[in-house]
């Protein structure tokens, strides 16, 4: 049985300089990459399969199986790109890690540059986190320096280079082939699949794109090995994971622990809800994922538990609110995130999402029309898989989400105003008095 | 509109941004950060030199870059300062905090103050939800605000008073955050903390309570756990989204064998 909470990722965080080289290594930081490179590549890519590693992203495909989607002998340069993109909202778990730890993921990076043959290798960073690209820029600098990255990585006759690439602020390049368009100068637009980017990713070569968190996994699998990593989770979610506790509760944060720790365990470490608080509703992995409500307070967060309870794990972003919270206005405020990040290139969801904000906006101004509930699942049923991406089909998870299980806090927009029901001063952390006694 | 003549150097820099990549093209993005770190905003001259290196149409530059938020058409204040206000800041404060820096500054979304110090604008999540509300000044971290200490925020910056990010640097300017954006480090790497606050809050319970991950076995490539799992279709039923199903069908896809070829 292993401890509730088991910081591998976040165990430095505390550490003075953590960031730098000198510190990185006085931790045994690059003593992966040398054990590494006595492998054969192929053993390496076996290895992360073996180990049940699955994308941090949001996704959950097998890290290692991805890897061994890309062709090999095939002639043409093999590319690997971390999306360091981290939007979508309420998840907030790489850029501390990156502020944190660089040269966690830059290791990765090269180990697994390594195993899939590919030569150059990107980071690609939100431009919106100055700081976190400082410091992915002189971790960088310093592999270079310690011959970590660059020509004949420690003698071994590989060769990696790694560019960090700051974005400019656009979610949907998140995304991983809009993030391939965005990589390669253009505007960060979806492509349609197949080809996939195993076989025709960044210009048009066999790519490999992974999440910060997967990536900086690959050192501690590669040192602590497969039975190591598949003694903390569960059965087919191995391993430990970062989950980022955000909302009205008393120690919003991150929580490093095996897959499959619930909610109600989370809560209980951080001392629970806020004064007077009781949990209302929570997404399990971040706005694109549905809503989930009190009565899942014991769902295993893991791929399979948070599916089968009618959600997704996506990003382990525990977003919480209490009673004072309206639904409408939450959902309201996703969807306009949504309208306003839609890239536009699919017409279901660059329409489908602008009228989705119209009733909405009726809605939560207590001036909802006869048949507006109808409308928002219709619309939601008409835009839902009908896009090149997924961004369209996470729009319609918090309004599908939210009408199951508060359909009647939806219908009160036919004649209340949401700020009438719910005072947003109640929902701020700057409210006056206990939030059990306002309302 | 009267735009600054780009430098020889700035110019120069634009060409070492385009040699960082296997293809020129990909240093667009950093090439406009650095047009603004120079220009103050992303000017026609801007593009037109952009366009010129990368050997594209202005109309194709203009395209990138009116697709991206970050890029400005208009000249910026000193200071760029985000509000978040995607759902979780808003309902934890981030509303009000904004409503009162309009108010305070005199200014609507994506406006300049009279002195030119700050430009103030609302802002989509921003990745630091556990320390909600939270605000940005040239895209470093003020976690935990409050509609107080976000007016103290900005009277500082248009006092020009010394101002340190709560995780980041000493803040400079947005001119100059756009410099680092582009590629070039400004030395202030090593200001701040490792990690702070809520960042913290699972290792300090960890600590409290003796908890850390099992030690390391050290054998690596040891035996196969028994539900790794080996089968494409059965990895596809554990992933959670479709958009991961597809990726199974690159084997028998006719992808396979298409020749390069860009699919834009």
């Amino acid at each position: 049985m292993t401890d509730t909470l088991t910081p591998v990722l976040s165990a430095d965080w505390g550490t003075d300089r953590a960031w730098t080289r000198e510190t990185y290594e006085s931790t045994g930081g690059y003593d992966a990459l040398k054990k590494a490179l006595t492998m054969t590549p192929d053993d390496v890519i076996t290895l992360v399969k073996d180990s049940g590693l699955r994308g941090r992203g949001g996704a959950g495909f097998p890290t290692g199986m991805k890897w061994s989607f890309i062709p090999q002998g095939d002639g043409k340069p093999h590319y690997l790109v971390v999306n360091a993109d981290e939007s979508e909202p309420g998840t907030c778990k790489d850029i501390p890690l990156m502020m944190a730890s660089p040269h966690t993921l830059v290791e990765g990076v090269i180990i697994s540059a390594y195993a899939i043959r590919a030569e150059k290798a990107f980071i690609y960073v939100r431009g919106e986190v100055l700081h976190v690209v400082r410091r992915l820029r002189a971790a960088v600098r310093e592999a270079y320096e310690a011959g970590y990255l660059g020509k004949n990585v420690l003698g071994s006759g590989v060769d990696v280079d790694l560019v960090i690439h700051a974005g400019a602020g656009a979610y949907i390049c998140g995304e991983e082939t809009a993030l391939l368009d965005s990589l390669e100068g253009r505007r960060g637009q979806p492509r349609l699949r197949p080809p996939f980017p195993a076989v025709e990713g960044l210009y048009a070569c066999p790519t490999v794109i992974n999440n910060v968190e997967s990536i900086a996994s690959v050192p501690s699998i590669v040192n602590g090995g497969i039975e190591w990593f598949g003694s903390m989770g569960t059965e087919k979610s191995k391993g430990y994971t970062l989950y980022s506790l955000s909302g009205h509760v008393k120690r919003p944060g991150q929580y490093e622990a095996p897959l499959g720790i619930t909610l109600r365990q989370l809560l209980e470490l951080g001392g629970g809800m806020r004064d007077g608080a009781e949990l209302k509703f929570w997404t399990p992995g971040g706005s694109s994922t549905p809503i989930l409500t009190a009565e899942h307070l014991d769902v295993p967060l893991d791929y399979e538990g948070v599916g089968a309870a009618g959600s997704m794990l996506g990003t382990k972003a525990l977003q919480v609110f209490d009673q004072t919270t309206s639904v409408v206005r939450a959902v309201l405020r996703w969807t306009e995130f949504y309208k306003h990040e839609s890239c536009g290139k699919c017409t279901p969801c660059r329409e489908g999402t602008w009228w989705l904000v119209q009733a909405l906006q009726r809605l939560d101004a207590g001036q909802g029309q006869e048949g507006d509930l109808e409308l928002l699942v219709d619309l939601c049923e008409n835009v839902l898989g009908r896009s090149f991406c997924a961004l369209g089909d996470g729009a319609t998870s918090p309004i599908t989400s939210g009408i199951q299980h508060f359909r009647e806090e939806f219908e009160a927009g036919m004649h209340t105003p949401s700020s009438e029901l719910f005072p947003p001063m109640a929902s701020t952390l700057f409210v006056t008095e206990s939030v059990g006694g306002a309302s | 509109m009267s735009d600054v003549t780009l430098s020889e150097k700035t110019v120069a820099e634009l060409h070492e941004l385009a040699g960082r990549y296997p293809q020129a093209r990909s240093a667009l993005l950093p090439m406009l950060h650095l047009v603004q770190a120079e220009a103050g905003h992303v000017t026609n001259e801007g593009i037109e030199v952009c366009a010129d290196i990368l050997g594209l149409t202005a109309a194709e530059v203009s395209g990138v870059a009116t697709f991206y938020t970050m890029y400005k058409r208009r000249p910026m204040g000193k200071h760029h300062v985000g509000v978040c206000t995607n759902t979780l800041c808003a309902v934890m404060g981030g509303d009000l905090i904004f409503e009162r820096l309009k108010d305070h500054l005199d200014v609507g979304n994506d406006e300049t103050t009279d002195d030119g110090a700050v430009t103030l604008e609302h802002l989509e999540c921003n990745a630091a939800c556990d320390f909600a509300p939270v605000m940005m000044v040239n895209w470093e971290f003020f976690d935990n605000q409050t509609p107080e200490s976000a007016v103290e925020l900005v009277d500082k910056l248009r006092a020009g008073d010394t101002v340190q990010a709560t995780r980041g640097a000493t803040i400079t300017s947005w001119r100059e955050a756009e410099r680092v954006l582009a590629g070039f480090e400004d030395g202030l790497v090593d200001e701040g903390p490792t990690a702070a606050g809520a960042s913290l809050a699972g290792l300090e319970i960890a600590h409290e309570k003796g908890w850390s991950a099992p030690p390391l076995d050290g054998t690596a490539g040891g035996t196969k756990t028994s539900a790794a799992t080996d089968d494409k279709m059965a990895a596809v039923e554990e992933a959670d989204t479709s958009r991961a199903e597809t990726e199974t069908e690159i084997e028998q896809s006719p992808a396979d064998t298409a020749k390069e070829g860009n699919d834009d």
